[in-house]
C-alpha cells in the first residue's frame, strides 16, 4: 500500500494523491480563517453579491480588459527593451538598463501616482483608463524584458552555429531556431507575468479606475461589509489567476524539450 | 575536390591560433590530427565558412570562399557539418532536424524532405526514432542523426569536428563504422579527430596540425608508419603508450 502523502522527488504524484493533499491543505486553511473570524466575532455576509451583481461583473470585465490590454502593450515594450539591453549602441543599452532598474526597483503605487498626476497631467492624458493601462504596461514591460533577456542569453551558441552550418540565412535562423526556442522558454514565465498583471491592476483603483477592486471598495463603503467584500474580492482574483498559473505550469511541462 | 589554402592565419583576442597555413591538393578523405589547442577546429571552421580567417585565402575547386553573408550561406549549404556534440536543434524531432534544412534551404517539398529523412534514418539504423527529440536519444544516435542531416542534401563534402570525442567507446564505433560506410560509397570528408585508428585506416590523407602550423601532410599510411617531424613522432608515441 503506497503512502498517500508521500511522493519521491522527480516522480509525478498520482492525481488522487494530489487531490487528497490539496483537500487537506484547503480544509486547514478554511479552518484557520474560520477560527480567526469566530475569535474576532465577525459573521460573514455575502448578500451584497446579488444586489450589486451588475457592478461586480462590470468591474470584473474592466479588470480583464485592462489586463489583456496591458499584456499586449507590455509585450510591445518588453521585447524591444530585452533586445536593446544587448545593443551595440551604448546609449540605447543604458536607456534600457535604467528603465528596467528604475521600474523594478520602485513600488507600483509610487509609479501610478507619479505618472498619472505629474507626467499624465503635464502631457494631457485625461483618460484614467488609458493612463492606467499605459502605467501598468510600462511597469510590467520591465519584468517581461528581464524574462526575455534571460531566455536570449540562455540560447546556446552551438545552436546558432548549427543554424549557420545548415545554410540558414539570418532571417531563417531567427524564424526556425531562435523564435521557437525563445517561445518555449518564455511562455511559462509570460503566463505567470499575466497573472501578476491581473493582480497588480488592482492598484489602479487609487486613480479611480472603476475596475474590480475599486468597485468592491465602493460596495464596501456602501454596505459597511468590509470583510465580506474583501474576501469575495480575493476569491474573484484567485478565480482569474489560478487558471493562469495552471496554464503556466502546463506550458512548462509541455514545451520543455530538455528531457 | 581541390582545396587550396594560402597563408591562412587566425588569432583570437591577439592570441595566434593559426600561423600561415598553406595547402594545395585534391581532397577525398582527410583527417586533421594534432594536439589540443593546435588550431584543428579553427581551421575546419574557416574551411566551412563559419569563421573568417584573419589573413589568407581559401579556394575550393578554384573558387574563393565568399565574404558576404548571403553568398556564405549558399556556400555552407553546399557542405555538411557535424559537430562534437551533434549541433542538433533541441526543439525539433530527429526527422525534422533532417527535413527542415531540406525544405528551407534546399527547396524540397514537404513530402520529398520527409521521405529523404526517413530513408536516411532507416539506413543509419534509426527507423522508429524519427519522432524523438535529441535529448531522448543516446549520444551515438544523436551523432548518427547529425550525420544524416549533414549528408541529406548530398553535399560536396562533409566537415566533421571531433564527431566522436563526446561519446562512450561503444558509440564511437557506431559512428566510425557509419563514416567508413559513407567513404566506401564515395562520400568525401574532412574530419578533425582523435581516433588514430580511424585516421589511419579510413582516411586517405592525414594533416598534422601543431602549434598553429601544418607540420606534416601526406598519405595516411606514410604518416603513421614513417613520421618525419619530431613533433609527430612524439605525438604518436604518446598515443601508443596506452593503446592495447
Amino acid at each position: 500500500m503506497t503512502n498517500p502523502f508521500v511522493a519521491e522527488r522527480g516522480v509525478r504524484p498520482r492525481a488522487w494523491q494530489l487531490a487528497l493533499s490539496y483537500l487537506l491543505v484547503a480544509a486547514a486553511l478554511v479552518g484557520f480563517f474560520w477560527l480567526s473570524l469566530s475569535m474576532v466575532g465577525v459573521a460573514l455576509d455575502f448578500s451584497f453579491v446579488a444586489e450589486y451583481r451588475a457592478r461586480i461583473l462590470d468591474g470584473l470585465a474592466l479588470t480583464l480588459g485592462i489586463s489583456v490590454g496591458s499584456l499586449l502593450l507590455s509585450l510591445a515594450i518588453g521585447l524591444p527593451v530585452a533586445v536593446g539591453q544587448g545593443s551595440r549602441i551604448l546609449p540605447v543599452r543604458c536607456l534600457c538598463d535604467v528603465y528596467v532598474k528604475i521600474i523594478r526597483g520602485t513600488p507600483l503605487l509610487a509609479q501610478i501616482y507619479l505618472f498619472f498626476y505629474i507626467v499624465g497631467t503635464a502631457w494631457g492624458v485625461e483618460n484614467r483608463l488609458v493612463a492606467g493601462i499605459v502605467i501598468l504596461s510600462v511597469f510590467s514591460g520591465a519584468y517581461i524584458a528581464e524574462i526575455v533577456r534571460g531566455s536570449l542569453t540562455s540560447l546556446d551558441a552551438g545552436q546558432l552555429e548549427a543554424a549557420r552550418a545548415v545554410g540558414f540565412t539570418r532571417a531563417q535562423t531567427l524564424r526556425y531556431v531562435v523564435a521557437p526556442q525563445l517561445v518555449s522558454r518564455t511562455l511559462p514565465a509570460l503566463t505567470g507575468q499575466f497573472a501578476s498583471i491581473v493582480k497588480d491592476s488592482s492598484l489602479l483603483s487609487v486613480i479611480a479606475v472603476i475596475e474590480l477592486t475599486q468597485t468592491m471598495q465602493e460596495i464596501s463603503a456602501a454596505t459597511f461589509n468590509l470583510f465580506g467584500t474583501y474576501l469575495f474580492l480575493a476569491g474573484l482574483y484567485l478565480c482569474l489567476t489560478l487558471p493562469l498559473m495552471f496554464v503556466s505550469r502546463y506550458f512548462e511541462r509541455r514545451l520543455s524539450y530538455a528531457h | 575536390m581541390r582545396i587550396r589554402l594560402a597563408g591562412i592565419s587566425r588569432s583570437f583576442d591577439g592570441a595566434s591560433v593559426l600561423r600561415g597555413i598553406d595547402f594545395d591538393d585534391e581532397v577525398t578523405t582527410l583527417a586533421i590530427i594534432g594536439p589540443s589547442g593546435g588550431g584543428k577546429s579553427t581551421l575546419l571552421r574557416i574551411l566551412g565558412g563559419l569563421l573568417p580567417a584573419s589573413a589568407g585565402t581559401v579556394e575550393v575547386d578554384g573558387e574563393e570562399v565568399p565574404a558576404d553573408e548571403a553568398a556564405l550561406a549558399r556556400y555552407r549549404s553546399s557542405l555538411g557539418f557535424v559537430f562534437q556534440d551533434g549541433g542538433l536543434f533541441h526543439h525539433l524531432s530527429a526527422r525534422e532536424n533532417i527535413a527542415l534544412p531540406l525544405r528551407a534551404v534546399h527547396g524540397m517539398t514537404e513530402a520529398e524532405a520527409a521521405a529523404r529523412a526517413d530513408e536516411l534514418l532507416g539506413r543509419f539504423g534509426l527507423a522508429g526514432e524519427g519522432d524523438k527529440r535529441p535529448a531522448q536519444l543516446s549520444g551515438g544516435q544523436r551523432q548518427r542523426v547529425a550525420i544524416a542531416r549533414a549528408v541529406a542534401p548530398r553535399p560536396k563534402m562533409l566537415l566533421l569536428d571531433e564527431p566522436t570525442s563526446a561519446l562512450d567507446p561503444e558509440y564511437t564505433t557506431e559512428v566510425l563504422d557509419l563514416l567508413r560506410d559513407l567513404k566506401e560509397e564515395g562520400t568525401r570528408f574532412i574530419a578533425v579527430t582523435h581516433e588514430m585508428g580511424f585516421a589511419h585506416h579510413a582516411c586517405d590523407a592525414v594533416a598534422f596540425l601543431c602549434q598553429g602550423t601544418l607540420m606534416e601532410y601526406g598519405p595516411s599510411e606514410e604518416l603513421f608508419t614513417a613520421p618525419k617531424t619530431p613533433e609527430l613522432k612524439r605525438f604518436l608515441g604518446k598515443l601508443l603508450e596506452w593503446s592495447v
